[in-house]
């Protein structure tokens, strides 16, 4: 089978909610493709003693499973999200406070942790939290032959040699978290790293674009 | 994090507002919240919307061992949690006591009602049967409603339907389908689980309120009207899923999204571009050095022994020969600027306190090098500019000390 270079770096479609709850400071809901993610955040607020930061926010993240108890691949990605978050969020400037994100994964189709990336900047910047810059996650996953697929499904993931996943800032499309899977060369990880700072542009577009969309008059 | 205290104002509010046959979302006594269901793209997921409140379903099933008591049943379990997205009170891990009680509720009303046939899930008597778990996550939780169907053909006798009463004021005032907020200021709750035959499937009374016959049999010819709607709406909403599946249309959850709503955004499949994508990578590649070629074979001394560091190279002292590096540059490069900014420093610090102490560090070498002109220029005392430079100096300084 063929594969062409072109229809292998797509992103899938992306449909995003936000403020779709009423209860927390901030949520969203992320589709990419068929996976989707439901954010909450709450904060600053109230912090437990023992969890307090004497000169900044305490950020506490949660991933729920779709179905079954959370487990370690929860855990790490939880790890993943706060460690980005944390870098993109001016947490000094509510000191002695409580930040929680709480993820829900609604569907898993691929690309799952790139989902709860952009569900979390969506939230966040729903709740109006001060950050230094906004991010995203890109997914890419490089087949048998050495293929890149950007925003792979599962079963392209599933078939794949090895999946990378970053992080990308929006002020200088820096790298600011990622974690890989299976075994690649240095030269293909700094190609899946240009090619998602690529299509990190395209989804700070549609950032852009949701925002706009919500703050403007008309529909 | 703790629920914020619902006020005395706002509760005076409410009771005022049910006594004049009023509700806060403008709703009737009797009326119910908007229902809206919607399936994933697996089968057995489901969210259910009832008026804010917001509920995710999943049905899964794995092969267990049956119980010992009942070697030819299915397990039907259910897993509830209350998910800190529905409620900043809500905390991970905790039985609270509202947790058990849904749980409870779901259990009675779902399992011990045997709407599903167990038997049916029976693959080797006594060996394995289908364990069929139920995920439920509240999202977004004012009051539960539950109710739960399996799209894959699990066979139902009948779908038991919750329906929620709030009593006011001792008994005296009833509402149906109670929200959050009213929900706060109840005296009691009860909730009547029916099926459409009009078969009463579970009652959960809570709250501790005494109820007289007639409201309870009000309240049960209420909720049939209630429950025939519900599954109405329930096996329209299933047909059209199915016939959606069928005809290999989109369906899922991302179809649900709103076009209408000024918060939805959709955007449309979208390629990136990458023609220089290899250039690039092979011109960062070829641009960092290459990696210290590993030694062939380490050196053992003698099997089983520890060694440290033995023939590789060192990397201990580089970051300090480093800073030394740095520093000489340094005093190359600019060494006039260096002087003045030297002399200026040593001035300031001359005229805070006059006395020179000589030890054998760094600093103080210069002072004798530059003893002379230091004399001169104690005259001409630093711009406002000056401090700063001297500061920078000085903390440059700190940095040198442990090289030396």
């Amino acid at each position: 089978m063929e594969v062409d270079v072109q229809s292998t770096l797509t992103l899938r479609e992306f449909g995003c909610e936000q403020n779709l709850l009423s209860r927390p400071d901030g949520s969203s809901s992320f589709v990419q493709g068929d996976s989707s993610v439901l954010a909450g955040v709450y904060g600053p607020a109230e912090v437990k003693v023992n969890k307090e930061i004497y000169d900044r926010a305490t950020l506490e993240v949660v991933i729920h499973p779709k179905s079954g108890p959370p487990g370690v691949r929860e855990r790490a990605r939880e790890q993943c999200v706060r460690e980005t978050c944390e870098a993109a969020l001016l947490s000094s400037l509510h000191p002695r406070s409580s930040l929680s994100l709480v993820l829900q994964v609604v569907h898993d189709d691929g690309s799952l942790l790139a989902c709860c990336l952009n569900a979390a900047c969506m939230a966040l910047m729903d709740a109006g939290l001060p950050m230094g810059c906004l991010f995203c996650g890109v997914t890419c996953a490089i087949d048998q032959e050495g293929q890149i697929i950007t925003d792979p499904s599962a079963q392209q993931e599933k078939n794949s040699r090895a999946v990378l996943t970053f992080a990308i800032d929006s002020a200088q499309r820096r790298v600011m978290m990622s974690t890989t899977k299976g075994s690649f060369s240095v030269n293909e990880l700094q190609q899946c790293i240009a090619v998602s700072q690529k299509a990190s542009e395209k989804i700070f577009q549609f950032y852009r674009d949701s925002v706009k969309r919500r703050y403007s008059k008309t529909l | 994090m703790r629920e914020t205290p619902l006020s005395n104002c706002e509760r005076d509010f409410l009771l005022k507002a049910i006594q004049e046959k009023k509700r806060l979302e403008g709703r009737q006594t009797y009326d119910y919240r908007n229902i809206k269901i919607t399936f994933g793209t697996d089968y057995g997921c489901c969210i259910v919307d009832l008026g804010k409140t917001r509920v995710l379903a999943q049905v899964s099933c794995e092969l267990v061992a049956p119980k010992e008591s009942r070697p030819t049943e299915g397990i039907l379990f259910f897993n509830l949690e209350l998910s800190p997205m529905a409620s900043p009170s809500f905390e991970l891990g905790r039985q609270s006591e509202l947790l058990v009680k849904l749980n409870r509720l779901l259990e009675r009303c779902l399992r011990n009602s045997k709407c599903i046939d167990t038997e049916s899930l029976c693959v080797v008597s006594g060996e394995k049967v289908w364990q069929i778990r139920v995920d439920v996550h509240g999202e977004e939780v004012t009051v539960y409603s539950a109710d739960e169907r399996d799209p894959i053909p699990l066979s139902i006798y009948h779908m038991p339907i919750c329906v929620s009463f709030s009593f006011f004021l001792q008994g005296t005032y009833l509402l149906v389908d109670p929200c959050e907020r009213e929900e706060r200021v109840m005296d009691g709750l009860l909730v009547i689980a029916m099926n459409k035959h009009r078969e009463i499937c579970s009652i959960q009374s809570s709250g501790g309120i005494m109820l007289l016959k007639e409201q309870v049999l009000r309240c049960s010819k209420i909720a049939s009207v209630k429950v025939s709607e519900i599954t109405d709406l329930i096996s329209r909403a299933l047909e059209n899923d199915k016939r959606v599946r069928k005809e290999g249309g989109k369906f899922g959850f991302a179809e649900s999204i709103p076009k209408q709503r000024i918060t939805a955004l959709k955007s449309d499949e979208a390629a990136i571009e990458m023609t220089d994508m290899e250039e690039k990578a092979e011109g960062i590649i070829s641009s960092t050095e290459p990696p210290s070629e590993p030694v062939p074979s380490p050196v053992v001394r003698a099997p089983g022994t520890g060694q440290v560091g033995e023939s590789l190279e060192n990397a201990w002292g580089v970051e300090q020969l480093e800073e030394e590096e740095e520093d000489s540059v340094d005093h190359v490069m600019d060494e006039g600027q260096e002087k003045e900014e030297e002399e200026e420093e040593e001035s300031q610090y001359c005229n805070k306190a006059d006395v020179v102490v000589i030890s054998d560090s760094e600093e103080e070498e210069v002072v004798v090098l530059h003893q002379e002109a230091q004399v001169d220029s104690k005259q001409q005392v630093s711009g406002p500019q000056q401090p700063g430079t001297g500061d920078s100096k000085k903390k440059k300084k700190k940095k040198k000390k442990p090289v030396q």
